[in-house]
């Protein structure tokens, strides 16, 4: 289907009108501000709601096949929507992991039964998702994964235990990274992967109170947890690939996602604001020109981002080095956030050390809120520190440690 | 995490595609870096058939229009063939003449335009004569002057880094006229003996000149156009900045390869030496660095002159470029441990260049401030 500027502009203006008629008003509650976040049955049931009315309009997973639920449209369109999303200042959209990390993984290596199966309640948020990866042993070094699962006539038998697990208690089903086989050439080809549902007798969720002194984490354990053989994700012995797959979705590296923003993330317009409004020798701080230069680096550093994205599809200026963009978004985004935050938080002068919950805390404590719970982004789904890692291996092809 | 696009777009032209194309591999060819070094001894400190040869290719007419030669194309399109240029640290004054041309384009008169623009376009070189000895950025703060005096023009003072000057046919020359900046343009031949004084650049593959204007007389015909030249002059300003930042950004690209290729090969304690984090990451980071400058530097070829969205574009093309070439290249010193301090190694090239795009009409906090002004 070919799209005019035309089309283009239409639809636009169509997903304008209805998010302006849709987005909900301010429930009373915090919201989260990524899907990392979602703390409270009350934050999650809202969430929830608003996804599945999303999808209903027809503004989720466009672009994915209509034979499994989705809209069969061109994907131009649901950046759009995406765009649109951001635009009017929505709540975010909770079931990320399904969206836009185990929805296009079974989309691209999923049996026609896993399909099937899967897709549509993924886009509906009747089934939660949520992802088994790291261990309290093992978080960089994921290879090293070593949950067991043993095969016992029909079923895998899992034991051991995954951390960090974001929406853990909310989920249906989890994407689950275990060891096949210890005895394996190397730690990679003992790893297998796996849809595993998470209502099972023998796991279990404790939520684990983050740095914020919120919840939005639980560690999962598995005792003798029995799960059906046919869970499983390709082969024995194929995790490892199914995994970095995953991690290239995650990552934004590669397409395929249903789309949906997932993250709100602070402009720096926002805090040149606060600069504005708050005072310094009794002049608006926004002159002192030591903080100017900060928010210009700021400034340059977010268009800088928004401009790689559009670059990064233009062959002619993206040859040399073509993963060199999708491979750093994450890192780029994920640290220019916690930067901006630990701005935001300084510019307040002494009020600063007010956290949520002081009726005088500048937004309710939201710049306090969002530098720790960017730690999130630095941290999960590889740290800062292992990006760099992948970057200076796979794009500039410097030697392995 | 999602893919987003902003609404706001770079444009590419095919005419960009064709001429990055063209200029990397002519750059590639005729500037192996035996060249570049064979060339820091040499007077001229360029090559005259090669300059020729650029001419025949049309490039110092890119960006004049089709009625006085040349192709009708904008400085967007320039800054694909500089781009290149600053990787292979290609020297010529083809910066300084393509700056001379707009300006002529942005002031000069109509005869100044119909004698000179068609020349330009078939290889002559037409210099900028605006900085002062005071080393300020700001190209209205002139001390050099011009006294009318019988239907002649009686120019004093000193211009400083006027690039290729004894290459140059005419110079273009920035003094204060009653009080108020003026541009003048200057025929070579007018130059008193001894105006031409040669300075040590920190980049030795330049060549730049102190012009001392006192006993300058030239015809008062010379004036660029006479209202007023403020925006002459910041035009001027931008569109160096514009290029400033392409030939930055090449040399990112030439110092990060030129790093990366010892970091491959070296070895110490049985390891190569780019298996170590302190180097690998350092090195991701000045690659981030380059992916910014090129995003910004072709953002701002795209929408160069638009409006204030084109000049808040180009200065931060030039800030990141400025910074990240200087921090490149800092690096690649080091990074060649005992060798880098030698002047065989080629990291210094780039650190001196680096420095000299800075003091080419703003460094790095200078744009920073400006944007400020700007955005805040």
């Amino acid at each position: 289907m070919e799209l005019t500027e035309q089309d283009r502009n239409d639809f636009r203006a169509e997903v304008r009108l209805w998010f302006k008629e849709n987005t909900p008003e301010d429930p009373g509650f915090v919201l989260p501000q990524t899907f990392m976040e979602v703390g409270t049955d009350q934050q999650f049931e809202f969430l929830r709601n608003w996804q599945r009315k999303v999808y209903e309009a027809g503004y989720l997973g466009m672009a994915w096949p209509v034979e499994y639920g989705g809209g069969g449209k061109p994907q131009v369109l649901q950046d759009i929507v995406t765009e649109e999303m951001i635009r009017a200042k929505t709540p975010l959209i909770m079931n990320t992991i399904g969206l836009n990390w185990a929805g296009p993984l079974i989309l691209a290596k999923g049996s026609e039964a896993q399909k099937k199966a899967y897709i549509k309640n993924i886009l509906t948020a009747e089934d939660i998702w949520c992802q088994g990866f790291s261990e309290p042993d093992n978080g960089s070094d994921l290879g090293n994964a070593q949950l067991k699962a043993e095969r016992d006539g029909d079923e895998y038998v899992l034991n051991g235990s995954k951390i960090w697990t974001t929406h853990g208690s909310y989920a249906k089903y989890m994407i689950l990274l275990a060891r096949t086989n210890p005895q394996a050439n190397n730690k990679y080809e003992g790893l297998s992967f796996f849809l595993s549902p998470m209502q099972v007798e023998g796991i279990k969720t404790v939520p684990i109170k983050k740095l914020t002194g919120e919840y939005g984490f639980t560690q999962t354990f598995f005792d003798d947890a029995r799960i059906p053989a046919d869970c499983i994700m390709g082969s024995e012995g194929e995790g490892w690939k199914m995994a970095m797959l995953t991690l290239t979705f995650e990552r934004g590296a590669a397409g395929g996602q249903a789309g949906g923003v997932a993250i709100l993330y602070a402009s720096v317009q926002e805090v040149v604001d606060m600069a504005k409004k708050v005072q310094r020798n009794g002049r608006p701080a926004v002159e002192d020109p030591v903080l100017r230069d900060q928010l210009v680096r700021l400034l340059m550093d977010e268009k800088a981002l928004s401009l790689g994205g559009i670059r990064a599809g233009m062959a002619p200026l993206d040859s040399e080095r073509p993963l060199a963009l999708p491979l750093s978004e994450k890192l780029q985004g994920s640290e220019l956030q916690r930067r901006l935050a630990d701005v935001a938080v300084q510019l307040q002068g002494a009020n600063m050390a007010y956290y949520m919950g002081d009726s005088e805390a500048a937004e309710n404590g939201r710049w306090q809120r969002s530098y720790f719970n960017a730690f999130s982004a630095t941290i999960g789904g590889g740290t800062s520190q292992i990006q760099k890692n992948i970057i200076g291996e796979r794009v500039l092809g410097l030697p392995k440690a | 995490m999602l893919n987003v696009k902003t609404e706001r777009t770079i444009n590419f032209s095919d005419e960009q595609e064709q001429l990055l194309e063209i200029a990397t591999n002519f750059c590639r060819e005729k500037s192996e870096i035996a060249q570049v070094r064979s060339l820091l001894n040499d007077e001229k400190g360029f090559a005259p058939q090669i300059w020729l040869e650029m001419a025949e290719l049309g490039w110092m007419g890119v960006a004049i229009p089709e009625e006085f030669g040349g192709s009708g194309l904008g400085l967007g399109e320039v800054v694909a063939l500089v781009e290149p240029m600053g990787r292979a640290l290609f020297t010529s004054p083809f910066i300084t003449t393509t700056l001379a041309a707009q300006a002529l384009l942005a002031g000069g008169t109509q005869s100044q335009q119909a004698r000179w623009l068609p020349r330009i376009c078939k290889g002559a070189v037409l210099s900028l004569a605006l900085s002062e000895l005071h080393g300020d950025w700001d190209l209205s703060n002139l001390t050099a002057t011009a006294l009318e005096k019988n239907g002649q023009l009686e120019l004093s003072g000193t211009k400083t880094f006027v690039s290729y000057a004894p290459d140059a046919q005419a110079l273009i020359v920035s003094v204060s006229l009653n009080g108020a900046p003026a541009l003048v343009l200057v025929d070579a031949e007018a130059l008193p003996e001894g105006a031409l004084v040669r300075e040590t650049n920190v980049d030795e593959t330049q060549r730049t000149y102190r012009v001392v204007l006192d006993g300058l007389r030239v015809p008062s015909d010379a004036l660029l156009n006479s209202g007023d030249i403020v925006p002459v002059l910041n035009q001027i300003h931008l569109a160096a900045n514009l290029l400033s930042a392409a030939e930055l950004s090449g040399g990112i690209g030439g110092v990060l390869e030129y790093t990366l290729d010892y970091l491959r090969t070296r070895k110490q304690f049985d390891r190569l030496i780019g298996s170590y984090q302190s180097l690998k990451h350092t090195m991701t980071d000045i690659l981030l660095g380059y992916e910014a400058t090129r995003s910004h530097l072709y953002y701002a070829a795209g929408c160069f002159g638009a409006d204030a969205e084109g000049e808040i574009a180009l200065r931060m093309a030039k800030a990141q470029a400025s910074e990240t070439l200087a921090y490149a290249a800092d690096r690649a010193i080091q990074f060649h441990g005992g060798f880098g301090f030698t002047y065989d190694c080629d990291a210094q090239l780039y650190r001196r260049r680096a420095i000299w795009g800075a003091s080419f009409h703003g460094d790095a906090p200078f744009h920073r401030q400006k944007l400020g002004d700007l955005l805040l």
